[in-house]
């Protein structure tokens, strides 16, 4: 099972997934993400789905899991970089994902959480 | 014909990626590579955790006009389902109350069968076009 | 094909005079063509499909239905792509039935199985027209593709917007392309805001309605804010008693209503400017 890493910089978390997921690895990341949270009290998280080719219905689910994880620790996270092609499916499906923010890339997603301060 | 075990999480990430490649050996566009191969994703995961496990089997076929396209078959050992029109139904959910994402792996492909008897197993066939 | 030993005399007295039958039938043929095609043309295709009917015949193998479907296929997909009409094209199968009765009118004993001869003919003569039609839609489906292309521009509206007029009928393949063009341009231009203009759609009900909603859901994946301008007096009220809700999507009269909401959302004001003065800078863009 691949264990996705997650970054620290100043008071944002970065994760970036850059290969194709089994959900085994994407339940842990979750749980790895809630103990950061708890751990450096960082104020936003920002996950990179630049690479991700698929998202199916159990990961989009997943993902908004993280997004009201987060809430629970007053942190905002941003979903980065999804594709036309898989957001384009995800809306196929009857995902929108509404507990996430979402920004074109990781700048913008930064320029986000900063404006809520 | 590719055939593929359906025992694992790893096995539902092979399953994706080997219909990615077949879905671009048959010109079909981005999008709709993307759309089999999630709904790909979701069949094989409902057979791995509603099946108890099962069978992938990928194929090219090329229509009577000469389109080519990919098919898709799943098949399990599961318990099956009792009622299957309510599974197609849009938002049912069984089990731990996520859905089994059939009527929207349904909404992705072109061509949707699904055969399935409580005690039976299910068999769940797709095929998605190129254009 | 269900063969008895009858058929197989028809097939081997169709065999031994192949020559004259085929020569025959293409003559039938051409002239039903009406000077479109030689003689010569049309034989080189006929000589195949006759041997295949004569194998067909004779029972001999099972790869012959095969392969009868595929050249028949190849034949009237090929009279559909230069025009021909279905007629003409079925014709040109059940013209081999004029041509072996002249062959075998003569022949007592050959009658009853020349029914049976008849009857694969009208079989094969069917599956002709189907396949005719078939490729001629394929032919309508291309044409409405290139056109649905052209019609839906993407158009970079402001600094950060753009804008989609959509005309006509917002059907699911023109939201599907939309939906793309949409998705594509947003991530190559960074806008975070996007007009979805529907002055020229001429019929907004439920469907148009979901259709929208979803290329909104698809746009806000990608971090962009959707605002659906272009509402005419008439489709507010039938929107309004279609009991059809936008919820939180900002819907304005026009797109320069939806322009001057959006640059206000971005906290952006064009000032009117007056000569000789200095022009004033746009304010930086506050929370969104």
């Amino acid at each position: 099972m691949d264990r996705v890493p997650i970054l620290k910089i100043g008071t944002t978390l970065f994760v970036s997934i850059q290969i194709d997921l089994q959900d085994e690895s994407v339940v842990r990341l979750q749980e790895d993400l809630a103990d950061e949270l708890a751990a450096t009290g960082a104020r936003g998280v920002i996950i990179d789905i630049t690479a991700v080719e698929i998202v199916d219905s159990f990961i989009g689910r997943m993902l908004a899991m993280i997004g009201s994880i987060s809430r629970l620790f007053d942190a905002e996270t941003v979903l980065v970089g999804m594709r036309p092609a898989v957001a384009i499916t995800l809306t196929e499906l009857g995902l929108s994902l509404r507990g996430v923010r979402t920004a074109l890339n990781a700048e913008k997603g930064l320029e986000l959480l900063n404006g809520r301060a | 014909m590719d055939k593929l075990p359906i025992r694992t999480g790893d096995d539902v990430v092979r399953v994706r990626q080997q219909v990615r490649v077949v879905a671009a050996k048959t010109g079909l566009s981005l999008v709709d590579q993307t759309k089999v191969v999630t709904a790909a994703s979701e069949l094989a995961r409902n057979a791995l955790v509603h099946g108890g496990g099962g069978l992938a089997r990928v194929e090219v076929v090329t229509s009577a006009l000469g389109k080519s396209g990919v098919r898709i078959g799943f098949t399990d050992e599961g318990p099956g389902i009792a009622d299957v029109d309510l599974a197609l139904t849009d938002g049912w959910s069984s089990g731990v109350g996520l859905g089994l994402g059939l009527s929207g792996a349904r909404r992705l492909v072109d061509e949707f069968e699904l055969t399935s008897k409580p005690g039976s197993g299910t068999s769940v066939v797709v095929v998605k076009w190129s254009r | 094909m269900d063969v008895d030993s009858s058929q197989q005399r028809m097939a081997a007295y169709m065999r031994d005079h192949q020559d004259k039958v085929v020569g025959r039938w293409s003559e039938i043929v051409v002239a039903g063509l009406r000077g479109r095609s030689s003689v010569a043309e049309v034989r080189r295709e006929l000589e195949d499909l006759y041997s295949l009917v004569v194998r067909a015949m004779s029972g001999a193998d099972e790869q012959v239905a095969g392969e009868l479907t595929a050249v028949l296929t190849e034949l009237s997909g090929s009279r559909a792509r230069n025009g021909f009409t279905p007629r003409e094209t079925a014709l040109g199968v059940f013209a081999l039935k004029d041509a072996v009765f002249e062959l075998v009118a003569d022949v007592a004993d050959l009658a009853p199985e020349y029914l049976a001869f008849s009857r694969m003919i009208d079989d094969l003569g069917l599956l002709t027209f189907e396949t005719y039609a078939a490729a001629r839609e394929q032919i309508i489906a291309d044409q409405a593709t290139a056109m649905l292309e052209l019609s839906t521009p993407v158009i970079r509206l402001w600094d950060g917007v753009i804008a989609v007029p959509l005309v006509g009928a917002l059907d699911s393949a023109r939201t599907q392309l939309v939906m793309e063009k949409l998705l594509e341009t947003l991530v190559a231009t960074g806008a975070d805001h996007a007009v979805l203009d529907i002055t020229g759609v001429s019929t907004v009900d439920t469907e148009v309605a979901q259709h929208l909603l979803k290329t909104v859901s698809a746009a806000r994946l990608l971090g962009a804010e959707c605002i659906v301008s272009g509402i005419r007096p008439q489709v507010a009220q039938t929107i309004v008693s279609l009991g059809i809700e936008f919820g939180d999507i900002a819907t304005k009269a026009t797109l320069a209503d939806a322009l001057a909401h959006v640059l206000n959302r971005r906290g952006q004001r064009i000032g009117q400017q007056r000569p000789g003065q200095q022009r004033t800078e746009p304010q930086k863009p506050g929370p969104a």
